[in-house]
């Protein structure tokens, strides 16, 4: 790795990402989505940021983002000491292998058509990093790694069982060596007896090569257990930010409160003595969000000037970063 | 299998004791949907003794399909010429036989024509979206808008008759229905994560589109082309019929249903056995499409 | 306690091209009136299937070979599937809310529609008074601005709100018990919060028996006074609530606990120990116990012996296991 000055991974800066909504034939815009409205953070070396929030929030879309599947509205995306946000698509490909992705849906994200090796060497051959039998020996040594059988390198993906698969996207990952894997809702197609499984793979493969994650998810219980700190994302912002202990022991936010309480625990005792925030109403559209603070429609301690202003995501010490004016 | 265990990375036993599932031969499943149809069978057969035809046509044939007899004209069926003859004495058989050539020649070369360029602009217009999408679907709407067989004989009507012009003119009109279809599946395809995995390991677009997209909406689009096929076919039969197609003498059967009809109450088989051989034809390649539709996906029934 | 619903020895056997599928194999639980219960399990244990064929809604190559169905004193299936009498205690006796609110509603007929269907079906309701009712029931439901909103369609309401409508239209002819199959999978965090507060709300204000299948542990805890356990078609442990959750017995349950993260756990505290292998495939199973392969604590007896029937190992607290690790 470049040596750059601290311990930072990866930096984003002022990330916004708009979808024009077009309609007609000349498609007119008439609107944006704001999938990701200014949003910051930063991902230290060998640690898992955890990136959690409900459908819509905008948690695959920075993920995305950062990945450069999409282009960003605006904002700095800094890895490793250089800004990737603005790279052309020749200087991005040299850049990619730096950064692996894994998926959520087992399923859709091998292409049935191609077998299991296949599959994990295509980042090999579009980086042009191994040929012939060179690719197939590191094929292997990635099979053994994620805990595969090299014996069935040549199989179709319909072969294997979903957190097999799952494997595979692992697998192809790793592929060009990257330091940062983008997890994408990894578990959260799998049975709940094989998450365990995948979780536990993630976890030594970033001890064993020093990776870094960021991990997006909706399982706040899992998230909790594989990440050191954790941001929670609400319509498009950054509504906390904190390490994961702290996040769970003294939630200052108030959704992050009402998400927490939302969070059946396999614990009858334990449920029977804690209180639900029940929150009113649904995620408004983020197409036309509300004023202000975004969450204050369902927020039980707002107040006027909620309405109006949008609170900064602000340090109130320890590394605790909370987006509201109540605190 | 009960005594299937996972691999994994921890403890030992669990590898060792891996058992990799039982393969599954997709191919095998395909041949058994496929066959195990009776009327997927009869069609499959249909469409290969029509391609053996065409292939050994100057082996099967009895007689040289241009040679006239002006003294054995619009005879019925005898032991010499089974079909009976036309109206300048050449053997209707032969002629038929021969024929089979000129129907599958014009049928594969206008149907991989317009499936190639077809799927190509599909392909395309779905994987780049925005404005290139919308140019390219209006045009194939613009296309489309136009009654197939007015735009196949303005063509064939402008640029005269012969083989060449038909395939053109028939490829020509089947571009805007391969394209759509390929589009459609495309874009459903592309919906797909592994287009996104592709995207982010830094594929460029063609490797995206040809070793992604491509491969998975392939299959139900054979069913199309299959099809397409028997369509053309029956394209060309109706071009020869008004005059405009395959040019005389070469037999085609269109063009002999169109002899034919003059003599339809002298000797109904001149029209009717080449219409019998197109009717054929066209059922085989629709079978064989319907059989490859079901064993490729049970689901597209209804769709396709 | 009056027990609404028994189940017994309810057999489901699926022919499929590659072989006997025995989806439900043995299925026995019983319902109280008022009673939320839970039936938890993986993909493919049966658990749908089970509550399918109470409801006798299994289709082909399915079939229901065996069992008994007693539903206020009656065997449901000794009656046809589709015959008079089922078909009057379906969807108003018995209803079910299906995971999947974007498809268990119709798209082309309004709320309304839907929801006066099952009154004019099974309360004889004329068209006004019907109305009138399930504008009553979608207020009771929580749908704000119900008069104006009974004539939308259902792609008009959000996926919470289309969840909400069900729970209307299973409630609205009164019914005795209620399956609901993954309520609140399709739905974020929050809005399963409210839609379980909602539904125990609503089955305990009118003394409605629920039952909730799901394949998420913690969903049922906060809510279900029993629990049953399914593995490969069959239960392996059934017992109160609390029992399951703070004192399993059966090693698959203990696995199941063992492998997810608990919420307010320190990070870095706990490993996280995943059950080993694969669910079995259904086809062709051994004699012996389905989880044998997966099995930590797998004796002798388990690969000799048939899969044992469930046993008792306290009040109300049954397994289906040659072992009991009571100590763990």
């Amino acid at each position: 790795m470049e040596a750059p000055q601290n311990n930072v991974l990866l930096e984003v800066k002022n990330l916004k990402m708009y979808f024009p909504i077009t309609r007609g034939l000349l498609r007119k815009k008439v609107g944006d989505v704001k999938a990701v409205d200014d949003i910051s953070f930063e991902i230290k070396k060998h640690e898992t940021l955890g990136l959690v929030g409900e459908s819509g929030c905008g948690k695959t879309t920075t993920g995305r983002c950062i990945l450069r599947v999409y282009n960003p509205t605006s904002g700095d995306i800094i890895f490793n000491g250089k800004d990737i946000s603005t790279l052309s698509e020749r200087r991005l490909k040299e850049h990619r292998r730096n950064m692996g992705a894994i998926f959520q849906d087992p399923f859709g994200s091998l292409n049935p058509r191609h077998s299991a090796g296949g599959i994990v060497s295509d980042p090999l051959k579009v980086h042009q990093m191994a040929a012939g039998k060179e690719m197939n020996d590191k094929v292997a040594e990635l099979f053994n790694l994620v805990g595969l059988d090299p014996g069935m390198m040549d199989r179709v993906p319909h072969e294997f069982s979903g957190g097999q698969r799952q494997r595979i996207g692992v697998a192809r990952a790793l592929a060009c060596s990257p330091s940062l894997i983008i997890c994408d809702e990894p578990i959260s197609a799998l049975d709940v007896s094989i998450q365990a499984q995948i979780i536990n793979l993630l976890e030594e493969l970033q001890e064993k090569l020093g990776l870094t994650y960021l991990f997006i998810a909706h399982d706040l219980a899992m998230v909790q257990h594989i990440s050191d700190r954790v941001a929670v994302m609400y319509l498009g912002r950054i509504m906390e930010l904190t390490g994961t202990d702290e996040l769970y022991e003294n939630p200052l936010h108030p959704y992050t409160k009402a998400l927490l309480s939302a969070i059946p625990i396999p614990d009858p005792i334990a449920e029977r003595t804690r209180t639900r925030i029940v929150l009113k109403g649904e995620v408004p559209s983020p197409i036309n969000p509300p004023s202000g603070c975004h969450f204050h429609p369902r927020c039980q301690i707002a107040i006027e000037d909620c309405k109006v202003t949008r609170p900064p995501l602000r340090d109130v010490g320890n590394g605790h970063f909370v987006a509201c004016i109540r605190v | 299998m009960a005594d299937n265990l996972e691999p994994t990375p921890q403890p030992a036993d669990a590898i060792g004791a891996a058992v990799a599932p039982p393969r599954r031969s997709e191919w095998r499943r395909f041949a058994r949907v496929f066959f195990g149809r009776k009327l997927y069978l009869i069609g499959f057969i249909i469409v290969v003794i029509i391609i053996l035809t065409a292939i050994f046509a100057p082996l099967i044939a009895p007689y040289d399909p241009l040679v006239t007899d002006l003294y054995a004209t619009k005879q019925g069926p005898s032991s010499e010429h089974w079909l009976g003859t036309d109206q300048i004495g050449r053997d209707v058989l032969s002629r038929i036989i021969y024929g089979t050539q000129i129907s599958l020649i014009i049928g594969f070369s206008a149907v991989f024509a317009s499936a190639i360029v077809g799927m190509l602009l599909g392909l395309v217009a779905a994987h780049f979206g925005g404005w290139v999408f919308a140019v390219i679907m209006r045009i194939m709407d613009a296309l489309m808008a136009l009654p197939g067989i007015i735009l196949v004989l303005l063509i064939a009507g402008l640029a005269g008759g012969g083989i060449g012009v038909v395939i053109f003119a028939l490829g020509f009109g089947a571009i805007p229905g391969q394209c759509r279809m390929m589009c459609g599946l495309a874009l459903s395809v592309k919906q797909n994560d592994y287009v996104l995995a592709g995207r982010a390991m830094g594929m460029s677009n063609w490797r995206i589109m040809l070793t992604q997209i491509f491969p998975n909406a392939f299959p139900p689009l054979m069913v199309g082309i299959t099809m397409g096929i028997g369509g053309v076919v029956l394209g060309e039969a109706g071009l020869s019929f008004l005059g405009i197609g395959v040019m005389p003498p070469t037999p085609s059967w269109g063009g002999m249903v169109n002899d034919g009809q003059r003599y339809l109450l002298q000797n109904p088989l001149l029209s009717i056995a080449p219409g019998i051989a197109i009717m054929l034809l066209v059922f085989g390649f629709n079978m064989v499409g319907d059989g490859i539709r079901d064993a490729v996906d049970p689901k597209l029934r209804g769709v396709l | 306690m009056s027990i609404v619903l028994d189940v017994q020895d309810i057999k489901t056997y699926f022919h499929t091209e590659y072989g006997l599928v025995k989806a439900a194999d043995g299925i026995s639980f019983q319902v109280n009136q008022g009673e939320i219960i839970g039936i938890v399990g993986e993909s493919g244990c049966g658990k749908s299937v089970s509550i399918l064929s109470v409801m006798q809604l299994i289709q082909t190559p399915g079939e229901i070979v065996d069992g008994k169905v007693m539903f206020d004193g009656q065997d449901l299936l000794r009656y046809t599937a589709n015959g008079a009498e089922m078909r009057a205690i379906r969807g108003s006796k018995m209803t079910m809310i299906f995971q999947e609110p974007m498809t268990s509603l119709n798209p082309v007929l309004t709320i309304c529609r839907q929801v006066t269907e099952s009154l004019e079906l099974h309360l004889d309701m004329d068209r006004q008074a019907a109305r009138e009712r399930s504008i009553e029931l979608l207020k009771g439901v929580g749908v704000p601005d119900a008069e104006r909103r009974v004539d939308d369609y259902p792609h008009q309401f959000s996926g919470g709100m289309r969840q909400r409508v069900m729970i209307a239209m299973a409630l609205s002819c009164n019914p005795r018990i209620i399956f609901a199959d993954e309520p609140t999978t399709a739905v974020d965090v929050t809005t399963q919060a409210q839609l379980l507060e909602l539904m125990k709300d609503l089955v305990t204000r009118q003394n409605t028996s629920l039952v909730i299948v799901t394949h998420n542990l913690g969903v049922v805890a906060r809510y279900a006074q029993r629990i049953y356990v399914m593995y490969a078609g069959r239960i392996i442990e059934s017992g109160l609530s609390d029992d399951i959750f703070n004192h399993p017995r059966h090693p698959y349950t203990v696995g199941l606990l063992n492998s997810v993260p608990r919420l307010g756990e320190r990070h870095g505290t706990r490993k996280l120990i995943p059950i080993y292998g694969l669910p079995p495939n259904l086809i062709n199973m051994p004699p012996t116990c389905a989880f044998l392969a997966r099995c930590t604590e797998k004796v002798e007896k388990c690969s000799k012996e048939p899969w044992p029937a469930l046993r008792a190992v306290g009040d109300q607290h049954y397994i289906s296991c040659y072992v009991d690790i009571k100590g763990k």
